[in-house]
């Protein structure tokens, strides 16, 4: 392991394109990772707020993007859907986070391919541009919605932003998923092959055990997205008929036979439910570690959270079908679905139990990044226990695709992923830019962003029990939700004061930049490889040397120890580990 | 800190859970045969997992105020788990999980892997953008053909979903833009749709399936009680999903007679 690390090293490059640009070095792959998932989220972001203002004030004619149809609604949520989706819950915990910490937490010089990891940003950037090219298009960006449906993703005729637009859009997500694929092969080569002496398997961090999970989860996924998207452009563009059987749109016969749209909607969720975890899978790692820093005691369960995290990723790829209980997929399926899905709720309450029990008689310091990992707890606890309703297809009758399950997984793989963002923010920022992000405005924007969320997605769930369908732009058609626009007018006031505290964020992210106070090598007194080495670190991440772990990750209050933790890499000995 | 964090947990978790049990917005009142065993499950479920709920996120609230930082006067337990304790939260997650699934299946099982009674009312449902229209056999108890060269959803009803009038078992049939069911019947639905997924929704009747081009799919349930019924579209379908909706009248079996008689008369 230790000798092949030699192999892959590189010269610091010199020049700012090298450096910057088409940089190999993963920490700065990792920035550009982070920083476009930081532009996508405030386009997804701002994109949400054009919604909820519609719901509430349908005839409000709004600067920039003036009023807004109900078509119109539909291609803001398709797009919110798809850039948060692919290039925030997938880009910024993996790509982001994984590609600076994962090669550094194992003792590594780099990823184990450079140059892929290279290919892989760029070209995830260059998907990026082409799904934003899909709003500046004759008809616009698509309405079909970020699962795209077929037929109506698959007919240009189907309605307004179905021609180009959508065309940019499922090219987009086969580019993505080209990227990722690239990215998971470097994520999973790079942590078999490239960890320091002394890093076995169980002695890495639960932050780079999720990151692996995610992209093993990463490489089985997007492979069949990836052909189920080429399948779409074909039926699309050159008369193929995989999802669309004979139909009839507007009187016109189009030209399709014998298709099925069942197709498309096993492969999607093929790729759609372990999409979920891609997505909260690092978050989990992220709190797992920062739970167990913060309350100065190691992580309880180490081995049971290792086992969790596997069994979740191979779970995760047989519940596909729980998305399709109405779907008129045959109803013996659903039982074993059903099965499967609640099966999944057991390796998560033992995270959630050793997330707990590793609170239970420590010494817990209040900084932000340890606020948003508890907060991470309780988002993950909110919106983990609505699953089990969802679950059983009977309860699905009637909270298939209401507001309900727009709560649940907002809750869960929207928030719960975020915080774990937020919490890595703040938790390795001054290893990135050497110095400390400010923590009462830290403090501020975690307390507003959590009662907030919790004010916008909670209320979801009553609305989805009450038969508010998803994806209606207004409520004025049917008399039953007339009493439900009330609910619906405090959401969108929490949406708007939420949104507005996330600029206290990026204003601190940039301000704490430059003038935030210097950071010392190890801040927060942790005991990952990240810790031992330089703020920020030096190209081959430890300065021509190479670590060598001791111990397990998370040696804190370790009896008999001269600190309160024991660095991965300290000789001297933690009994029995 | 750490109590600060206790109050905006325990407020956030009694707030919500206060609107679950004051049932502010709840299940539309259930009208049909199934509802009440749906409403069931979904109460047993509601109340396992409110006490999930409260107890994980009271005992989180708690747990960080109770271990927050006081110095290092209060050690802390340097302990890396419980092998035990881990086997019984695993098992009894099994048993909650699995078991709770398992009761709520034979409803399921009911509803879905049977076919509708001998004697039920064939109704046949057909969505395209952005309507509803319903089918009945009429007198001769049988479908007359359809056929998508036919189809012209300008001029309503029979035009729309191409009913083939040169069939005979056509002849009867009654295509109208609002259901109209009588009451304690069972209702055998068969589910088309011409373009686009739609999804046929009546949150009254604990009832959804989604109408596929291509499919035929049959479903039943039993309208219990008289009166009208929203329809929702449940399944994005295009610019008009948000106003895709129709209208369930549940009438009495002579109410029902009379209206059947009414249209049939109109047909001649």
């Amino acid at each position: 392991m230790a000798t092949s690390a030699t192999v892959h090293s590189h010269a610091a490059p010199q020049g700012f394109i090298r450096r910057y640009v088409f940089s190999l070095d993963h920490k700065v792959i990792g920035l550009q990772y982070y920083f476009l998932a930081l532009v996508a989220v405030f386009v997804g972001m701002f994109l949400s707020l054009l919604m909820r203002v519609h719901m509430i004030w349908p005839t409000a004619v709004l600067p920039l993007v003036g009023e807004i149809k109900p078509e119109t609604y539909l291609q803001l949520l398709t797009m919110h859907g798809t850039i948060m989706v692919f290039f925030v819950l997938t880009t910024a915990p993996q790509g982001g986070f994984g590609n600076y910490f994962l090669p550094i937490q194992i003792g590594a010089p780099d990823m184990a391919f450079p140059v892929l990891n290279m290919l892989s940003f760029w070209t995830t950037f260059v998907a990026f541009v082409v799904l934003c090219a899909a709003f500046f298009v004759t008809g616009g960006a698509p309405l079909h919605g970020w699962t795209g449906y077929a037929p109506l993703s698959a007919l240009k005729n189907s309605g307004p932003g179905e021609q180009l637009g959508a065309d940019l859009w499922i090219t987009s997500i086969a580019i993505f998923c080209v990227a990722s694929l690239m990215g998971a092969l470097n994520f999973i080569t790079t942590t078999l092959d490239m960890r320091a002496k002394g890093m076995t398997m169980f002695r890495m961090p639960l932050t780079v055990w999720a990151w692996f999970i995610t992209a093993i989860l990463g490489l089985l996924a997007f492979g069949v997205l990836l052909s189920a998207g080429i399948l779409l452009l074909l039926d699309r563009n050159v008369g193929t008929s995989f999802y669309v059987p004979l139909v009839v749109v507007n009187g016109q016969i189009m030209g399709h036979k014998g298709g099925s749209p069942l197709l498309w909607q096993h492969l999607f969720w093929f790729f759609g439910h372990p999409e979920v975890y891609i997505a909260i899978l690092p978050g989990m790692g992220v709190a797992s570690q920062l739970l167990s820093t913060f309350a100065r005691k190691p992580i309880f369960g180490y081995k049971a959270m290792v086992y969790a995290i596997m069994a979740i990723g191979f779970l995760g790829f047989m519940v596909w079908g729980h998305h399709m209980f109405m779907s008129g997929m045959s109803p013996y399926s659903a039982f074993s679905f059903s099965i499967m899905t609640m099966a999944i709720g057991v390796p998560s309450a033992i995270k959630t139990f050793n997330w707990l029990g590793t609170l239970l008689h420590g010494r817990i310091r209040f900084q932000t990044p340890m606020l948003y990992a508890i907060g991470f707890v309780s988002l993950f606890v909110s919106g983990g226990l609505s699953g089990p309703f969802l679950a059983q297809p009977t309860l699905d009758i009637s909270l298939h695709d209401t507001a309900f399950v727009v709560g649940h997984f907002h809750l869960i793989m929207g928030v719960a992923a975020i915080f774990g963002m937020f919490a890595g923010t703040y938790y390795w920022f001054p290893k990135m830019f050497g110095r400390m992000m400010n923590e009462t405005w830290g403090r501020v924007h975690f307390v507003i962003t959590l009662i907030g969320t919790y004010c916008i997605f909670m209320p979801m769930h009553y609305l989805g029990m009450a038969g508010q369908p998803r994806r209606y732009s207004q409520f004025t058609e049917l008399s039953y939700l007339h009493n439900l626009i009330p609910l619906n007018t405090f959401m969108t006031y929490a949406a708007v004061i939420t949104i507005a505290a996330q600029f206290i964020f990026v204003i601190n992210l940039f301000w704490s930049m430059f003038k935030g106070p210097k950071a010392s090598d190890n801040p927060w007194e942790a005991t990952t490889l990240e810790w031992t080495t330089a703020t920020p670190p030096p190209h081959d991440n430890f300065g021509g040397v190479t670590p060598v772990v001791y111990h397990g990750p998370y040696e804190y209050s370790v009896p008999g120890a001269k600190r309160d933790f024991v660095m991965q890499t300290d000789p001297a000995g933690v009994a029995a580990h | 800190m750490g109590l600060a964090l206790l109050a905006i947990i325990w407020l956030i978790t009694l707030v919500s859970t206060y609107f679950f049990a004051a049932k502010t917005w709840w299940l539309p009142h259930g009208a049909s045969a199934s509802a009440q065993w749906i409403d069931g499950q979904f109460a047993l479920t509601y109340v396992l997992m409110g006490i999930v709920f409260l107890a994980a996120q009271l005992s989180l609230g708690w747990l960080v105020w109770r271990y927050r930082d006081e110095g290092p006067s209060r050690p802390v337990k340097y302990t890396h788990g419980n092998t035990k304790l881990e086997l019984i939260w695993t098992t009894l997650t099994a048993v909650l999980f699995i078991g709770l699934n398992l009761m709520g299946s034979s409803v399921w099982a009911a509803e879905r892997f049977a076919t509708a009674a001998p004697g039920s009312l064939p109704v046949e449902v057909t969505g395209m953008q952005f309507a509803w229209y319903f089918r009945y056999a009429g007198a001769d108890g049988k479908f007359g053909s359809t056929s998508p060269k036919l189809m012209d959803p300008s001029a309503g009803s029979e035009a729309a979903i191409g009913l083939d009038t040169s069939d005979p078992a056509s002849k009867d049939d009654v295509v109208t833009g609002t259901m109209y069911l009588p009451v304690n019947r069972e209702v055998d639905l068969r589910l088309r749709s011409v373009d686009v997924i739609h999804s046929f929704f009546v949150p009254s009747f604990r009832f959804k399936q989604d109408a596929v081009p291509g499919l035929e799919i049959h479903m039943h349930f039993t309208p219990m009680e008289i009166g009208d019924f929203e329809i929702a579209c449940a399944e994005l379908c295009g610019l008009g999903h948000y106003k895709m909706h129709g209208m369930v009248h549940v009438v009495s079996a002579e109410d029902f007679d009379k209206w059947m008689a009414a249209r049939e008369a109109e047909k001649q």
